[in-house]
């Protein structure tokens, strides 16, 4: 059994990355974070603030987008990965799951699973105890397993794409905005999958969520994005408790709760603006 | 027995046999479009480069003697020697294999992300580019291919059909060939795409080439394999019509005759392809003889398209095409 807790050690360090798309675009201005072994770091912000734009510089996914990191590196445990291609970054033990699950819709549930062991090479038997283990945390994949992907449910397809990620043995799980288009139950339920396979399977999360409440109470460490930039980063519980993040991400100003129905206009702006 | 249905049964089974020469150029669309959502114009193209590239290779030409004839006032035309089939055979798909590569370097990884129909267009300028490069490599004039494939009248049916009607059935050595190895073909290529992992690599990229490139699987490698694995497919069609009616220009031009045949079976479907094909050949054919004669015949030309079309309208995705899913 793993220690919940994150080590000291650091697997994946950004440091002051910028990304540009289509050679004008702007989106990164500038980014720099660091996940530590066994962590759960969340990564947070709304529309538009470069949370995609950061895991997918990690995972090398930009260059089929036409994006690319023109400053800055990444590094993972140590050695510079940024030029790498994503089947070289998957075997290293770095996997993302893309936002809007992309599953492979023609395929059935246990064939998209299997597509995540397509880098492995420690033979078939392995591959078959991990889909076992997938299995374990999504009972519901087991009972779907020879649907079509394309006509499962949406939280169905969130679990497909996890699975799949976990089948290819990683290390660090680049998990981007899991809780997109799920009812709140279910947002809850996908979450306390990742912190069990934080706690049991030892893997670390990099993860990308606007959903503010749910990401800092799951998470241990955040970093807060704005326009291309981390505008604020702490341990969660602190994250939770910071009046900012609380009026502008939580929705919660001093007097409690309030209803949308008495905002005129913001009481005071925000401190990192100024 | 009346004389008609036994014609009849006549033209239906020689229908069969030219639908299996349909569904071997319509393979290699169909593997193509599952595994990267492109509409390779080109496949008919590749079935005649191939075929030239096979009998230039066995006749012992020199590659571009044209052109070098021309530009140093040589008068070189072969190297004067014959291979051997086989080895023509698989030195050709090292060709095709070679073209897979090269396709894929210079045009088809410079443009992934891009819309379907860019894609499309970049075939057809393919098509264009290597039926030009088939052209001056091997010269336009018509060539007669013979890999030792048998030919002519199968005499066993032939007198088997005597005994029971009294007429005996004409049905071509070759196309029987055509039907076994297709067959073969075929099995092989199910077994592939939907139980080995390079297969199940080859459906998820297909379906999503974000997705595919996430959980680690090489777009570079799975095209250049589709490709080669169509070129093969390519290369076999060729041979079939090759030997058949010779290899010339006018065959990249059955590559349409694939298009209705993939409008019945499916655009994504191995067996679609073949059962398209087969009713397409033996649906021409019976058309022809039933009708033919009172419409003034030549119905061979269009009957395909417009049973294609009636087929659109009905059923899109084709008999066995996947689901065209659409959640919303």
């Amino acid at each position: 059994m793993f220690d919940a807790a994150p080590s000291d050690e650091t697997l994946l360090e950004v440091n002051n990355i910028e990304v540009i798309y289509n050679h004008v675009i702007l989106v990164l201005k500038g980014v720099s974070l660091s996940v530590p072994k066994g962590g759960i770091t969340a990564l947070l912000g709304g529309n538009g603030a470069g949370k995609t734009t950061t895991l997918k510089a990690v995972s090398n996914l930009l260059h089929s987008e036409r994006g690319e990191v023109t400053k800055g590196t990444i590094s993972y445990r140590g050695d510079r990965v940024q030029d790498l291609d994503p089947a070289a970054l998957v075997k290293r033990g770095v996997i993302q799951v893309m936002e809007g699950r992309h599953c492979f819709e023609h395929l059935t549930v246990e064939e998209n699973l299997l597509t995540g062991a397509y880098t492995r090479s420690d033979g078939s038997a392995n591959v078959a105890d991990d889909l076992e283990m997938v299995y374990s945390y999504f009972p519901r994949l087991k009972e779907r397993r020879k649907s079509q992907a394309g006509y499962t449910s949406g939280g169905e397809q969130q679990m497909v794409a996890m699975g799949r990620a976990l089948m290819s043995r990683p290390e660090t799980i680049l998990l981007d905005e899991p809780s997109m288009g799920l009812a709140p139950q279910l947002v809850e339920q996908i979450f306390e999958i990742v912190k069990e396979v934080n706690e049991k399977e030892g893997v670390s999360f990099l993860l990308a969520e606007q959903n503010t409440n749910v990401a800092l109470r799951y998470a241990h460490y955040g970093y807060i994005l704005e326009s291309g930039r981390v505008v604020m980063d702490g341990p969660a519980a602190e994250l939770r408790e910071n009046p900012d993040v609380k009026e502008f991400y939580l929705g919660m100003s001093e007097e409690g709760r309030k209803s949308f129905r008495d905002v005129r206009s913001y009481r005071r702006r925000k401190r990192w603006l100024s | 027995m009346p004389e008609q249905l036994i014609f009849g049964m006549e033209v239906f089974l020689n229908g069969l046999m030219a639908g299996v020469l349909y569904a071997l150029v319509a393979l290699g669309f169909v593997l193509i479009y599952k595994a990267s959502g492109i509409f390779n114009y080109a496949q008919g193209v590749m079935a005649l480069f191939s075929a030239l590239t096979l009998v230039g290779i066995m006749e012992g030409q020199v590659p571009f003697g044209h052109l070098i004839n021309a530009i140093f006032g040589t008068e070189i035309h072969g190297f004067g020697w014959h291979v051997p089939a086989f080895a023509a055979i698989l030195l050709t798909m090292g060709v095709m294999i070679l073209l897979a590569v090269i396709v894929q370097k210079c045009v088809f990884r410079h443009l992934v992300g891009q819309e379907p129909i860019i894609l499309f267009m970049a075939t057809i300028g393919l098509a264009y580019f290597l039926e030009g490069v088939g052209d001056i490599m091997w010269g336009s004039e018509i060539k007669k291919l013979d890999v030792g494939l048998p030919q002519g009248i199968n005499t066993l049916i032939d007198e088997t059909t005597f005994g029971w009607f009294g007429y005996g059935f004409f049905i071509d050595n070759l196309d029987i060939v055509a039907t076994v190895i297709a067959a073969l073909l075929v099995t092989a290529l199910v077994i592939f795409a939907q139980y080995t992992k390079q297969g199940r690599a080859m459906r998820a990229v297909a379906d999503d080439h974000q997705a595919a490139l996430s959980v680690g699987i090489s777009l570079n490698f799975v095209w250049v394999m589709v490709w080669s694995v169509a070129g093969f497919v390519a290369l076999v069609a060729g041979i079939m019509w090759g030997t058949k009616s010779g290899v010339q220009f006018s065959l990249s031009l059955i590559a349409l005759k694939a298009l209705p045949v993939l409008m019945l079976g499916g655009f994504t479907s191995i067996p679609g392809a073949i059962v398209g094909g087969l009713i397409i050949g033996v649906g021409e054919k019976l058309f022809e003889f039933a009708i033919g004669p009172m419409v003034g015949g030549a119905t061979e030309n269009w009957f395909a398209y417009v049973l294609a079309l009636i087929f659109l309208v009905f059923r899109p995705q084709g008999l066995f095409g996947e689901k065209i899913i659409e959640r919303v």
